[in-house]
């Protein structure tokens, strides 16, 4: 009987797979990646966009919601006391950030791939007569669905690192909340210079990169966009890491 | 083994734990006492890490906790407040600890059956009552067979046959050469269980005895007109005086009839002059009423 990296994964692994609210926010998670992709494919009829960018045009509605799958796994620990029993027996601690985040991150990364490509073959299916059909084996289509799948896994980890830096639910939440969604549309408020240089570089702007398949001026490359949002990720889980191991728990 | 040493434990400007020591045996059970807010979860907590201590070091079996390579084998713990996500059955809580050292699943259902909770190891934790909750932590804290048993008021909530069966628990636990400690803030639970107490209050060590001694320490009760010349009169080293009130002194260390004898030669007048045979429980009542009222004899 020893304490192993693998255990703790195993046992992360069990404790996110046998919440109901585990499966209930996955499962959300993938119906509006799935919806909105077949909506907006079936009603949108402008110029502009791919079917490929319809199809995932469920992906920040999803993002809040895997976003806040990881809030829960984090932060619960918390509001239940769990992170007592967890604590005491792993009292490196740091492992037990590692395993969620890993778990959190395959499982979103996993489930959120087979939703983007499951929202690209619906959204296909019923795209609107006006907007030409592309396949997967078109020039970036399949870098853009996978990149969905990566994007949103870390996000999960993303909001597993708020969850336990800040160890509230509600706070998490509202902090990730305002990361993706609120952030971005309050740029444009800054005067156009500065605007327009940090734009790119706002977390949901970097992270939604690598989902376009049509990149404009104002966006950074694909796997740049993916790189600057995975930055946003490790420094989180570094601040999280910090408290976890330096504080009471 | 747990050995606590010299440990503190300030929030702010508020001390907590106050450089308390205390060992508690492998084979004994080591009774942790003092009334609520005494510091005493706030000790167990720094015992298994949870909390760091401001100065001082807490060795379990003789190593820090955390260095530990199996952590469920050294201690197994219940803490006072619950550990518990409700929204995860029994079996799945114990299973998610079992996982992180390789523990067979068989073993998991072992100590649901052993704390009784085999019916309900299906059933949500939310819907568990206080009693089976402490079952559950019970449960949870021999999953890893540790050789110390460390326990926060584990009859909280427990109807009479669960404190019963926690009793026979743990003096089988000690038995068995394990150490066991458990804590509580009322004397009666533990008197009946431990051989051994560790008594704070206010953060400090108040006492740390046998369960015998402890009884027999008790004094003799004075009433008398001249508490201050009585006193004066029967210091020596060994004996210690505490004033309870006006006129009353709480004498431990010399016999009623000394005593007695002694104010005779002076012509102090006693009105009361009583051999104490308190209960455990007043002895302990009367040990935490005030940390400050004790004073050695010169």
């Amino acid at each position: 009987m020893k304490i192993t990296a693998g255990g703790v994964v195993a046992a992360e692994w069990t404790k996110f797979s046998t919440l109901r609210s585990t499966w209930l926010t996955t499962g959300i998670s993938v119906l509006l990646l799935i919806a909105f992709g077949a909506i907006a494919s079936a009603s949108f009829s402008g110029g502009g966009l791919t079917s490929v960018d319809l199809a995932l045009s469920g992906s920040v509605l999803a993002a809040l919601s895997v976003g806040v799958l990881g809030v829960l796994l984090g932060a619960s620990e918390y509001t239940t006391g769990m992170i007592r029993a967890t604590l005491a027996a792993v009292p490196r601690r740091l492992p037990v950030l590692w395993s969620k985040s890993l778990v959190a991150g395959a499982a979103a990364f996993v489930t959120m791939t087979a939703g983007a490509f499951a929202a690209f073959a619906v959204g296909s299916a019923v795209l609107n007569d006006r907007v030409a059909g592309i396949g997967l084996g078109d020039e970036g289509v399949v870098r853009a669905l996978l990149g969905a799948g990566l994007y949103l896994g870390l996000v999960a980890v993303l909001g597993v690192a708020l969850g336990v830096l800040v160890r509230s639910s509600a706070g998490a939440i509202a902090i990730l909340a305002g990361a993706l969604l609120v952030v971005p549309g309050l740029a444009p408020l800054l005067p156009d210079s500065i605007s327009d240089a940090i734009t790119p570089y706002l977390p949901s702007n970097a992270g939604g990169a690598v989902m376009a398949l049509t990149h404009t001026d104002g966006s950074l490359a694909p796997w740049a966009g993916l790189a600057v949002f995975a930055g946003y990720v490790v420094v989180t889980l570094a601040a999280a890491a910090y408290r976890l191991k330096k504080t009471d728990a | 083994m747990i050995q606590v040493r010299e440990v503190t434990k300030r929030y702010g400007a508020k001390t907590v734990v106050d450089r308390l020591s205390f060992t508690a045996q492998p084979g004994q059970v080591t009774g942790f006492l003092g009334p609520n807010g005494a510091g005493k979860s706030t000790t167990m907590r720094m015992i298994v890490g949870l909390d760091a201590p401001t100065s001082g070091d807490v060795l379990v079996n003789g190593k820090p906790y955390v260095s530990s390579k199996a952590p469920l084998h050294e201690i197994g713990v219940l803490l006072e407040a619950k550990a518990v996500h409700p929204g995860r059955t029994a079996v799945s809580h114990l299973l998610a600890l079992a996982r992180t050292h390789g523990i067979a699943r068989s073993r998991v259902d072992e100590v649901l059956d052993l704390a009784g909770l085999s019916a309900v190891a299906h059933k949500r934790v939310g819907a568990f009552s206080l009693g089976m909750g402490q079952r559950l932590g019970i449960a949870a804290a021999l999953l890893g067979d540790p050789a110390v048993v460390m326990l926060d008021e584990p009859v909280n909530g427990l109807d009479p046959e669960g404190v019963l069966w926690v009793r026979n628990l743990l003096t089988g636990l000690a038995a068995q050469g394990r150490t066991v400690m458990l804590s509580s803030h009322l004397m009666s639970e533990v008197s009946l269980i431990a051989d051994h107490l560790v008594i704070v209050g206010r953060g400090k060590l108040l006492a740390d005895t046998s369960v015998a001694d402890f009884v027999t320490t008790e004094g003799v009760r004075v009433v008398t007109a001249a508490p201050d010349e009585l006193r004066a009169l029967i210091a020596r080293p060994g004996v210690t005086v505490t004033s309870t009130g006006a006129e009353e002194l709480l004498v431990a260390g010399v016999s009623a009839r000394e005593i007695g004898l002694a104010a005779a030669t002076r012509g102090i007048p006693l009105f009361e002059l009583t051999p104490q045979n308190s209960s455990l429980e007043e002895a302990f009542m009367d040990l935490t009423r005030d940390a400050v009222e004790y004073e050695a004899a010169r």
